[in-house]
This record gives C-alpha cells, sequence and structure tokens, in this order.
C-alpha cells in the first residue's frame, strides 16, 4: 500500500524536471508531481547568476534564473504541482519512491511513470587524490558559486582554481568581479574542459593566467589553506619533477568534473553507463527499467541548458506515451562509440523510429576539419562535417527513420574522421 | 586558575577512556586537549581494527592490554550505541617464509587466548575473499577481529564522561606543568590548573608533555601513516579484514571494510620530525597503492572519496608506558600508545584509574549515569522508523547530507551533545554528514549554518576543523567594501 498514486513522478525541478514536467502536462497528463529537495525550484540555475542561459532556445541572453523563471511561469500557468522541501529516499524498479519532508512527513508514491532528473554533483578532491593537508579553503566550484551567490559569503581572498570546467571559469570571474585576487587556473589536460566562449570571458578578459597539462601535486596549511603547489604533467599525466610553481594562496576552488546523480536509480536497478555515468537509455529516453525515464544531467552532463531543456521536453513526452499506451519497443539498434566518440545519448534506437532523433557525444580528444560518421552494415548511413571537435563541447549528429530502417544489423557506430 | 582533583592531557581514545573511568570516582576532572575536538589526533586517523590479540608478543604490555581491551569492546560499545562488527581477518601469506611467520602468530595467538585460529589454504581463501590475490598459499584466520569507528567510541566516552562531571576544555596547548606545594600546576595557552594529579594521554605529543614533568627526558619516533578510504557500497571487494603477513620491513598495509560500509586502504609507514604533521603525500600515496596491490591486484581508488594520515606515537622500546611516573608524584602516564592502542585503550583506562583513584584514596560514586548514543542514525531506519521518526520530528523530513542522509534533527543533535560538535568536521565524525561521496560539496554550506544558528555566532566563526580554519573569509558586502577603499 501507498500514501498516494500519480501518473508522473518527476524527481527535481531543475531545468530538466520542470522541462520534463511541463511536456508531459502538455501531452495531456492531469496527474503530474515534481519533488524538489530544496526550497525553490530551478536547481543549479538558482546560483548561476550570470547570463549566457538561453541563447538556443529563446535566443535571447538570460540568467540562469531568469531562465528558469521562465519555466516555472510555465509551470505554473498549467498548475503543475511542486513540492518542494521533499527528498527522495528511495525509488523501486515497481516506480514506488519513499520520500521525506518536514511538511508533509514521510511518504511513500507510487507512479505510472517516474523521470528522473537529478542533476549531477561535482567531483571532490578524494576523487582526485591530491595529497597534502586536509585544511579549511578548499571548495568545489559550485559550493563557492553557492556561497558567494546565494548566501553572499566570500570563500577567501587568493584563489587558485583546478579545472577548467565551466563552473570553475565562472567562478574565477565572480570572485574577480567580488573582489578576491584570482592567481591561476591549473587544467591537468592540454585543452579545456570549459566552453571556449568561458576561457575568452572569464580568464582572458580578466588576465587570469590558465595553466594547461598543469596540476595541483600539494596542498599547504594547517587549519586553513597556505599554499599550494603546481606541476607540469607528462602526456600520461604525471607530474614532472623540477616544474613546480608554489603559490601563496588561501582558497583552492576545484572544477573538475561533474558526475550524474544515479544512487536512486542504481537502487531501481537502473542500468548506469560506464562512459557517462547516467542510465543507458533509449531515444524515449527509457531507462532499462520500464516506465522509468531520465533526462538532463543526472543522465549525462551537457555544456548547455537549453540542450538539457530540448531533451527534458521528449523526455516528459514518452513519458507521457508510456501512461497513456505502456508501448513497449518490438527491438532496438544499439549504438556504439567508435573512434573519437565518448558517451554517445541514447545507447539505444527503437526500431519503430518515427522521427528524427539527435544522437550526442563527447569528442575524446579535439579534432580539426572533421566528420562525425553514422556507421552501420559497413556503409555510412549519416554525416556531418565541422571545423573543430572538442572534448569541451558536446557534438551531436541526427538519424532520420530511414536511417534506421536501412540497418539490417543491430547495431550502428558513431566514430570521428578527421581530415589531419 | 582552575582547582581541580584531576587533569587529563589529550582527549583521545584514552583520555576519553580514562576520563569515562575515573568519572566512576568521586574527584572533579578535567580534560584539555590542544585541538579543537574530541579525537582530533590518531584517533581520527587510524585503521579502525579492534585486534584480536595474536601479534601481541607475549609478556608486553602491548600484548596484556590488547587481549583485555578488545575483550571489552562488544560490550562497550553496546552500551555506549556505537557500532562494532567482528568481521574477522585473514593474515595472508605466499611463500613458505610467510607460513612460517604464520604459525609463529597461530602459537602466540593460541598463548594470549584468541579464539577460532586456523590455518587455511588457498581454495579455502578465494572462496572467503574472491578479490584477494590468487597467488596467495595460506592464511590464518582471525575470526574474533573486529572494525569499529575509533573516533565515535571516543565521542561517546566523552559525552558519558562529561553526563558523570568531567569537564573538557578544549584549543588549549599545555605549555607547562610544575610540581610546587604538593600541587601540579598545568599551565595552557589560556589557562592554570591547579590538581593533585596529571594523567598524560597526549597521544603523538606524549614525550612532549611528559618531558614538561619528568627530569627522565623520553624521546618519541613520529611515524606517520597515510589511507585511503573509499566510498560506501552494498557490495565491498573484501567482506573481513585482510592483514599481509608482517615482515621485517613492518606490518605491511591491509584492506578492510568499515562500520560503515566503506573500504580502508592503508597504512605505509613514515618517520617524521613533527607529530601534527597529517598531510599525505604522493609518495606516501603511491606506496599504499603499490602494497596493498599485493593483496588486491585488481585494486581500484575510482570510488576514493578521501586521503587521511594519522602520527602513530613509537617508543624505541616497541611497548606501551602505562602508569605512575618514578620522580613526580600524582603524575601518569600511557605513552606510546600506537597500535594496538585503540583495541587497548578501555583495557589501560580501567587500570590507570584504578592506579590514581588509589594515590588520590577516591570513593566510588554512589550513582552513575549511563550515556548511550541513543538515536538510531536516520540512515539506518527502516521505512516505518523513519515514518515515525519524522512524525515526532519534523526535522527529521529535512535531509542535510544527501549521500548520506543525515537529517537536520541529528546535525542539532550533535551539536547539543554533552561534548557538543563546534566545527564541521566534528559534524561530519558525530553524524557523517559531508563523510560520503561529494565530500561535503552539497551539505557543508547548510551544516555551517546550523552551526552559526547552534552555537549563536556570526557564519564568519565557524572552522572546518578548529583554530584558524575558517570557512568564509567575509561577507561579499564587505570585500566590495574593501575593493571601493583600494580605488
Amino acid at each position: 500500500m501507498t500514501d498516494q498514486y500519480v501518473d508522473i513522478l518527476i524527481i527535481g525541478a531543475g531545468p530538466a524536471g520542470l522541462a520534463a514536467a511541463i511536456s508531459a502536462r502538455e501531452s495531456g497528463m492531469e496527474s503530474v508531481l515534481v519533488l524538489e529537495r530544496e526550497s525553490e525550484p530551478g536547481g543549479i540555475l538558482r546560483q548561476c547568476i550570470h547570463n549566457g542561459f538561453g541563447l538556443h532556445r529563446f535566443h535571447e541572453e538570460l540568467t540562469g534564473p531568469e531562465y528558469a523563471q521562465r519555466d516555472i511561469d510555465r509551470i505554473r500557468e498549467l498548475d503543475i504541482r511542486v513540492e518542494c522541501g521533499v527528498t527522495v529516499l528511495s525509488l523501486s524498479a515497481q516506480r514506488i519512491v519513499t520520500c521525506v519532508s518536514p511538511v508533509y512527513g514521510f511518504r511513500t508514491i507510487r507512479a505510472g511513470a517516474v523521470v528522473l532528473a537529478m542533476g549531477c554533483r561535482e567531483r571532490p578532491r578524494g576523487a582526485l587524490c591530491t595529497p597534502g593537508t586536509r585544511c579549511a579553503g578548499i571548495f568545489s566550484a559550485g559550493t563557492a558559486q553557492r556561497f558567494v551567490n546565494l548566501e553572499g559569503w566570500m570563500p577567501g581572498k587568493r584563489v587558485v582554481i583546478l579545472g577548467s570546467g565551466d563552473i570553475g571559469l565562472i567562478m574565477a570571474r565572480r570572485m574577480t568581479l567580488q573582489g578576491a585576487n584570482v592567481l591561476a587556473c591549473v587544467e591537468i589536460m592540454p585543452y579545456s574542459s570549459g566552453l571556449n566562449r568561458n576561457i575568452v570571458q572569464c580568464l582572458q578578459d580578466y588576465d587570469i593566467p590558465l595553466y594547461l597539462s598543469h596540476t595541483v601535486t600539494d596542498i599547504r596549511g594547517r587549519d586553513r589553506l597556505e599554499g599550494l603547489t603546481v606541476s607540469r604533467v607528462d602526456e600520461n599525466r604525471n607530474p614532472v619533477p623540477g616544474t613546480e610553481i608554489d603559490f601563496e594562496c588561501d582558497t583552492l576552488l576545484l572544477s573538475c568534473g561533474l558526475i550524474p546523480e544515479n544512487e536512486l536509480s542504481s537502487g531501481a536497478g537502473v542500468e548506469i553507463s560506464g562512459i557517462t555515468a547516467g542510465p543507458v537509455v533509449n531515444n524515449h529516453f527509457e531507462t532499462s527499467v520500464p516506465g522509468i525515464f531520465a533526462c538532463g544531467n543526472v543522465l549525462h552532463v551537457h555544456d548547455l541548458v537549453d540542450h538539457v531543456s530540448d531533451e527534458s521536453f521528449k523526455a516528459g513526452r514518452a513519458a507521457a506515451s508510456f501512461v497513456n499506451s505502456n508501448n513497449v519497443s518490438i527491438g532496438f539498434i544499439t549504438i556504439k562509440d567508435g573512434a573519437g566518440v565518448r558517451g554517445t545519448v541514447p545507447q539505444k534506437i527503437r526500431l519503430d523510429l518515427s522521427e528524427n532523433t539527435e544522437l550526442m557525444f563527447r569528442p575524446s580528444a579535439v579534432f580539426r576539419n572533421a566528420t562525425v560518421i553514422a556507421e552501420a552494415d559497413g556503409k555510412v548511413i549519416a554525416q556531418k562535417k565541422a571545423m573543430i571537435f572538442t572534448p569541451g563541447e558536446m557534438a551531436s549528429i541526427t538519424l532520420k527513420p530511414k536511417d534506421i530502417s536501412s540497418v539490417s544489423g543491430n547495431s550502428l557506430t558513431i566514430r570521428i574522421e578527421s581530415e589531419d | 586558575m582552575i582547582h581541580t582533583d584531576i587533569v587529563i592531557i589529550g582527549a583521545g581514545i584514552t583520555g576519553t577512556a580514562v576520563a569515562r573511568a575515573l568519572s566512576r570516582y568521586n574527584a572533579s576532572i578535567c580534560v584539555v586537549d590542544s585541538a579543537s575536538d574530541i579525537a582530533e589526533g590518531a584517533t581520527k586517523a587510524n585503521s579502525g581494527i579492534i585486534h584480536a590479540g595474536f601479534d601481541a608478543k607475549p609478556g608486553t604490555l602491548k600484548a596484556r592490554y590488547n587481549i583485555l581491551g578488545s575483550k571489552m569492546y562488544p560490550d562497550l560499545c553496546a552500551s555506549l550505541g556505537v557500532p562494532y562488527r567482528m568481521c574477522g581477518a585473514l593474515v595472508i601469506a605466499f611463500s613458505d617464509d610467510d607460513i612460517t611467520v604464520l604459525k609463529e602468530l597461530e602459537i602466540r595467538g593460541r598463548q594470549n587466548g584468541v579464539p577460532g585460529l586456523r590455518m587455511i589454504r588457498q581454495h579455502e581463501i578465494l572462496d572467503m575473499e574472491p578479490n584477494l590475490n590468487p597467488e596467495v598459499v595460506a592464511a590464518l584466520d582471525v575470526p574474533s577481529s573486529a572494525i569499529v569507528s575509533p573516533y565515535e567510541i571516543a565521542f561517546a566516552m566523552a559525552d558519558d564522561a562529561a553526563v558523570n562531571g568531567v569537564c573538557f576544555s578544549f584549543d588549549q596547548p599545555v605549555v607547562s606543568i610544575r610540581y610546587t606545594d604538593n600541587s601540579w600546576q598545568v599551565r595552557t595557552s589560556s589557562d592554570t590548573y591547579i590538581c593533585r594529579s596529571v594523567i598524560n594521554c597526549a597521544g603523538a605529543s606524549g614525550a612532549l608533555i611528559h618531558n614538561m614533568y619528568s627530569k627522565n627526558h623520553l624521546s618519541m619516533i613520529h611515524r606517520r601513516g597515510q589511507y585511503y578510504l573509499l566510498d560506501r557500497s552494498p557490495v565491498q571487494p573484501f567482506s573481513r579484514t585482510v592483514f599481509q603477513c608482517p615482515t621485517k620491513m613492518g606490518k605491511g598495509v591491509l584492506v578492510s571494510p568499515t562500520v560503515h560500509g566503506n573500504l580502508i586502504i592503508g597504512p605505509n609507514a613514515e618517520d617524521i620530525s613533527d607529530p601534527l604533521d597529517t598531510a599525505t603525500t604522493a609518495k606516501g600515496l603511491s606506496e599504499v597503492l603499490s602494497r596493498a596491490g599485493l593483496t588486491w591486484p585488481e585494486i581500484s581508488v575510482r570510488s576514493n572519496i578521501t586521503n587521511f594520515s594519522g602520527v602513530r606515537a613509537h617508543l624505541e622500546t616497541d611497548d606501551f608506558v602505562v602508569g605512575s611516573v618514578a620522580g613526580s608524584p600524582g603524575a601518569f602516564e600511557a605513552i606510546g600508545i600506537e597500535s594496538p592502542g585503540l583495541s587497548s585503550a578501555p583495557a589501560i583506562a580501567d587500570d590507570l584509574a584504578g592506579m590514581v583513584a588509589d594515590y588520590l584514596s577516591l570513593t566510588k560514586k554512589s550513582s552513575i549515569v549511563f550515556y548511550s548514543v541513543s538515536e538510531k542514525p536516520f540512515h539506518q531506519m527502516t521505512d516505518a522508523e523513519r515514518k515515525e521518526a519524522v512524525s515526532k520530528n519534523p526535522l527529521h523530513g529535512n535531509i542535510i547530507c544527501r549521500c548520506e542522509v543525515v537529517t537536520e534533527a541529528e546535525i542539532r543533535a550533535a551539536i547539543r551533545r554533552p561534548v557538543g560538535a563546534r566545527t564541521i568536521d566534528g559534524i561530519k565524525r558525530r553524524t557523517r554528514a559531508g563523510m560520503g561521496r561529494c565530500q561535503g560539496g552539497f551539505c557543508s554550506p547548510r551544516v555551517a549554518s546550523i552551526l552559526s544558528e547552534e552555537l549563536g555566532c556570526s557564519l564568519r566563526e565557524i572552522t572546518k576543523g578548529g583554530g584558524s580554519g575558517r570557512l568564509l573569509s567575509g561577507t561579499v558586502a564587505e570585500f566590495l567594501k574593501a575593493g571601493e577603499s583600494f580605488d
């Protein structure tokens, strides 16, 4: 016995959850419930007060809160129920969740379909095994962003940023504008993992040096951070002795990657990809567990919220269609990552594909003047050229229903072919 | 100036155990520590093993207290309400030489009264621990080896002592100890204590403190050990503690589950000059990894959530020193308390408390308050228990740490404990908030704000782990103002 039943239950009211809720309602679902653990909807956008959001979707530059507000307004228009301050504790394959909140207490809710929209978390220092002391002054960039933008507190005065992920780059600019001294941004790879526009607008415009192929090799300070050592790394990412640079600083921000947050998904038995760290989904964004869908950063880490919204509208529609018709596919074509390609999503395409489907992936290195190729049965079925592919920017290729119907085998490979 | 019967220096596992044991007597007792909380030294940074007692050489204090102490732990942990799990251990051998050592350990273990010891062969070992190096040839099976959470035991013992009248003072490094007018004068950075008895439980600083009250100067070796701690998982690659065969080079690193479902790997051993230097190093961590690879060839630290190190207090004599101090009437000490110090602590404490009580002619209290960490962690509750907990206290409905599922009610309770948390790390070790895979990325701002509310101080006063380690530098408004004044 559960306390409640809803047709569509969405976990998370960030941009993914909001878009999925809107599209589920617009697809005719009356009973849609969104659960959000924070006190307000909007997810991480609430603390992203810089602009640059919505260029693709709205053709204008919005701040994070402005972007979120558009979806929140639509949610209100559609009278969709969003419960905040509610934490989901577990999810089962039978689509029963347990959740708690100070207001609603402990509940079990059964759903016709569940949309996973929990987003992602930042990689902490432990994941990097950076040696040194365990002093105060080491923050993940997003935590620092929350302190500065939502709580009005500055984490420190002299700052080094490890990792060139977008949040780190944004925080380099934010901390500088707020009066801190950002000494360097240090990236272990020979290229940045952030968007090029952020390198220009957040580092170069403020004369903050970017050290590529460098990493932090020591952290000093007993109570509070006092300084750290940065070393160059070789092609195997091992520090090169003799290349040490010492920085005197009180703050280290980590922007070393994001990890989709799938503890609930795993609890339900959802198959997780070892590459994206998100669920394995088909082109309906349905996971390996029937009726459980996933979209946004819980599925794979995106660069742009516009793409999150786009993906989540599709997921919400598919969840509604599952509740309405409970349709199952007659079979799938499996998508494989070929040379130069990592983490293609979706990983499966239903054989009954009826509309164009976009496959998104990350280039595994920098490729110039290259072509992305979809290949099956030894022949090219679709291709797309680009001037540059880089790991910091997600790439995609669109397949048409006729492309899929032309495939006779059961798999299709996406790869990048470089002319250089 | 504070007049008291007894001053205990050090609030680690030994100091808190001694405080708890002495709190059963009619005496006024103060515990002082240089750090900002209980268990800030080796107690927070060790393997968390209650050794069965096969390793201790008969006749040593290490053997005596290990065997007595490890037997006390099941009841002690049950009464304090802290986790204890007899997960068992294997000591593994890869050669005939190793087997010879294992046989010695087996004989020694039997002499020490360790139950259930047996030598087992490869196929049985690999059945028990399928991820173990398949080149293993034999192992000593030690079913009575156990795991605990050392700092949680110290917190609970401190709370128990506190509800029985012991006073705890932090951030007070001892600067001098003098014997005048038949009493001891213990000066700290901020106070002077006048007492009849002083007890040195200062761990890695034990020799430093000893040399303040004794002319027989002592030197100590500070031996640092570094660790990896991997994320919780319902299925860990090892279900019991796996020790490598001790060699002339030392004990070797262990791989062990923890009581909270993590996996701990370590420690190495390196002698350092500063007893407070608990940094990890690239060299030390890579040594741990390569040596642990002998136990676990497929070793993966992809799910590593943190690295840490602890400093062992090693004496040249390779044994504990426990008891009164010749030529220093009323001075008592427990020094050189390295492994198996955790296992030994309750037995050392009972002995020391007895000696101090005799010396001061203390009488037993007529009534004792038995403290227990009564509430089951929300994380471990069943759905029905969670429902009840939230209905009784709605703050259980606010999950502050999502990785370890810690509620606002639990955070507030940790601050309100008899010796309550005052730092982010203090909350972490008492509740596990921030102990998970995001390492406080999500919960630390929330924990900081609850701390400032409960302690009635500004957010700027909140530290990560005490001392000058403030979490934040100032408000955004202050920074902007400072910037304007530069212009």
